[in-house]
């Protein structure tokens, strides 16, 4: 089964991760893959880490990742690669979205956010770091920074067999569209001139 | 044609294939999805009851005036709904009748991961069980053929991962069942003593059939690759054992469950040298293996606690481990779940937990967050419906062996519905002198917004009529009820200090909106939504006190530098954090 590709998109409830893994899945099927995907419901959701793990190849079986099993991470936020790194492959890639989500923990004083996670991972990993916020804010609604991070996972990942245009036109609200190709473009270009 | 689908979303496909008129349930992760597809067919009248036992029955009354039907529920839903379940083992069916029972090993969002196969065992239901999206729609229909077939309900087994991990489904065509016709029939269906020692025989005789039937269903079938190594195996744990093994191993893939298939696993047993039984959770399968005298290994290499994954199983059978990246676990800081920002039950549980001898019995719901930090406000939480009557037990209790003890009881408006409505009767009736708070934020929250008998709408998306919460706490018998908006903290605070000082049965009902709730025109005017600003921190009035971080609001952020700062991406403007700072440091601006 050393087919199959696996992988994590990581970040926290609300940064749109499940919509840019719906994306990614719709893509994948229709080039004729086999896809599993897993992703978190219920209480885990409550402003809690949220992860997303895809699947693919000519037969998946086994719907989750496990440790060491990564081809790729996607971290929407600092803290949750690092949560999640452990499932990558030492020889895997990272892209990492250098935007900070203090967790309560963090946020009442108790802890202070970790620093240097970004340096960390980058002096160990194949890593492409990418601050999707400003991308977004500068293409005009911060909103579509789960449309970089996604158009830098398959410019990460090469999947160029899939007309990614027509998945985004078919998945997002029509007058979001067009600003989400963008979004998806420019992080693509970012990943593959990086990697 | 194909198509990405949960389990929960191929489950609903594969009732309406299979000509399915009525389902119900109880929202209840993993298996709230169930419910919310099958409504999208007009074809299926589809419902929310107020609880598991009333949606089970539901679907009994359906099946037997002759109509196919469905019952969905989480795991510790079934032990609501598990009295009429048992008995309607007796008396069988009329139209087909799956029970789904959603497990969730690894309590993504449970109180408990038990293992309901067992109830397949204790009700003397046939079970089903699949291990993804494709066998999730199909073997509906093949359950439904079973049920009619042999004349019994069909315990249709779910996991979280079958439940939500999604995998491509092929789709066919519904076919048009009629419905069965009704009659009178009081022997089989008037399960009282007499009928039921009848019926109690026959089931019996039914389940001999079903053992020899187990070893001819298509649902049970052997993969023969390489005999060294064979599993027995069901459920998602199927496709981590391949995932695992692959072609090392051969395989015995059982999806009809319960009675198991002896034949086949005496048969199986006999063709391969080592003998394995992956299964998540209870050794189920293990135990009833080895009552067949037949010698096999589980339980002494694999886990009961948790969620079974194929890392755990290569460890433990193959002694694999795959390299990984180390991670820095000092540089990772925990994330628990948490209100929202703008959540009501926040101004309501900071108020209350400032309240001192006051035990909080809480409950299953958003709210139950109420225990997390920095609240840290909640004693207990058992089950839907303990907040009342536990904390009325708690209450009395002490009362009885003279200690003093208010007791503050805390549910939502659908976990009320559910099972809290019996309780406070409870109260009235035997003169305790809990305060039950009700915190209605018109929809039930948790489980990502379905109706309930008080929001007005139903399932379906119908209007409704709207259970009159007062009302309904003056008939039970309650004198003292005050309806209080949770957000407006110097209220909250006088109806507390208010009930607290009462020596009998009350009600307080906090009564505002989730702030995620996608709101209807009359909220918005009723709550006045639209006119809401957002928050801001006048940085030079901030005294870095950190008062404002007491609330738990994910908005809310604290530096030694700065101070406090207000996300406003994240804030609705609820203002809680803005009564709770002492001086005056947080402003409300025009969005």
């Amino acid at each position: 089964m050393s087919e199959v590709k696996n992988i994590l998109l990581v970040g926290v409830g609300g940064q749109g991760i499940i919509l840019a893994s719906k994306i990614l899945s719709t893509g994948l099927i229709n080039a004729g893959y086999d896809v599993k995907m897993s992703e978190v419901h219920g209480m885990a959701q409550r402003g809690g880490s949220v992860t997303t793990q895809v699947r693919y190849g000519e037969k998946v079986n086994s719907p989750i990742i496990g440790k060491g099993q990564a081809d790729i991470v996607v971290a929407f936020e600092e803290m949750e690669a690092m949560r999640w790194i452990d499932h990558l492959k030492p020889e895997g890639r990272l892209v990492i979205n250098n935007y900070r989500i203090p967790s309560v923990p963090i946020l009442i004083g108790e802890k202070e956010y970790p620093q240097g996670i970004i340096e960390d991972l980058k002096n160990e990993l194949d890593t492409v770091v990418i601050d999707a916020m400003e991308m977004a804010q500068n293409i005009g609604n911060p909103k579509t920074q789960n449309i970089v991070m996604l158009g830098a996972l398959i410019g990460a990942l090469g999947i160029d067999e899939v007309k990614w245009d027509d998945v985004i036109s078919e998945l997002v609200k029509p007058r979001f569209v067009e600003i989400n190709k963008k979004a998806f473009n420019e992080g693509k270009l970012l990943a593959e001139k990086l990697f | 044609m194909k198509k990405l689908m949960t389990g929960n979303e191929a489950i609903a496909r594969g009732a309406y294939e299979a000509g399915v008129t009525l389902a119900a349930a109880y929202p209840g992760t993993p298996s709230t999805e169930i419910l919310e597809n099958m409504a999208t067919y007009k074809e299926i009248y589809s419902e929310w009851a107020p609880n598991e036992k009333v949606a089970a029955e539901v679907a009994i009354g359906g099946s037997i005036a002759g109509a196919r039907t469905l019952a969905a529920m989480k795991h510790v839903g079934m032990n609501v709904a598990a009295d009429p379940i048992f008995t309607f083992a007796y008396t069988g069916v009329n139209g087909g009748c799956i029970i789904v029972t959603a497990d969730d090993p690894g309590m993504h969002s449970s109180q408990n991961e038990q293992d309901n196969r067992y109830y397949a065992r204790h009700a003397k239901l046939p079970m089903i069980e699949p291990s993804n999206s494709q066998e999730s729609k199909d073997m509906v229909k093949v359950a439904y053929e079973i049920s009619e077939r042999f004349d019994v309900p069909i315990l249709y087994r779910m996991t979280t991962r079958v439940c939500h991990s999604k995998s491509i489904v092929e789709l066919g065509e519904r076919e048009e069942v009629a419905m069965k016709e009704y009659k009178k029939d009081i022997p089989k269906y008037v399960a009282n003593p007499g009928n039921g020692k009848v019926l109690h025989v026959k089931l019996e005789e039914k389940l001999k059939e079903l053992e020899k039937f187990s070893n001819d269903c298509e649902l049970n079938y052997t993969v023969m690759n390489d005999t060294k190594i064979g599993i027995i195996t069901s459920g998602v744990a199927y496709e981590y054992a391949q995932e695992v093994f692959g072609k090392e191993a051969s395989y015995l893939k059982i999806g009809f469950s319960f009675p198991i298939p002896k034949d086949m696993i005496q048969d199986f047993s006999k063709k391969v040298d080592k003998l394995y039984v992956i299964e998540e959770l209870e050794p189920y399968l293990e135990t009833e293996i080895k009552a067949m005298g037949i010698e096999v290994v589980g339980r002494e290499l694999l886990p009961t606690c948790g969620e079974l994954n194929p890392d755990i199983i290569a460890e433990a059978l193959k002694n694999e481990k795959r390299e990984k990246v180390q991670k820095n676990e000092d540089k990772v800081i925990g994330r628990p779940p948490t209100m929202c920002a703008g959540c009501p039950h926040r101004g309501f549980f900071y108020e209350l937990s400032l309240k001192k001898n006051v035990m909080i019995s809480g409950d299953i719901g958003c709210y139950t967050l109420g225990a997390a930090a920095p609240l840290n406000a909640t004693d207990t939480v058992i089950c839907m419906g303990a907040s009342v009557s536990a904390g009325h037990g708690f209450a009395a209790a002490s009362r009885q062996n003279n200690r003093d003890g208010k007791v503050v009881s805390v549910i939502g408006d659908s976990t009320f519905f559910h099972s809290g409505m019996t309780g406070l009767l409870d109260i009235v009736y035997n003169q305790g002198n809990s305060t039950v708070v009700i915190l209605d934020n018109r929809i039930t929250g948790m489980t990502g917004h379905q109706e309930n008998p008080g929001t007005g709408y139903t399932l379906m998306g119908k209007p409704a009529k709207e259970v009159d919460l007062v009302k309904l706490c003056e008939a039970i018998g309650v004198d003292t009820i005050d309806v209080v908006n949770p957000l407006e903290l110097k209220a909250v605070n006088e109806v507390l200090d208010k009930h607290l000082e009462l020596d009998e049965p009350s009600v307080i009902i906090t009564k505002w909106p989730c702030a995620l709730k996608k709101f209807r025109e009359e909220e918005i005017k009723e709550y006045k939504l639209d006119q809401r600003g957002v928050c801001k921190v006048d940085t030079d009035a901030c005294k870095k006190c950190k008062k404002c971080t007491k609330v738990g609001c994910p908005a809310i952020s604290f530096s030694k530098e700065t101070g406090a700062t207000i996300d406003p991406y994240m804030c609705v403007g609820c203002e809680v954090c803005k009564q709770v700072c002492p001086f005056d440091a947080i402003k409300t601006i025009e969005r």
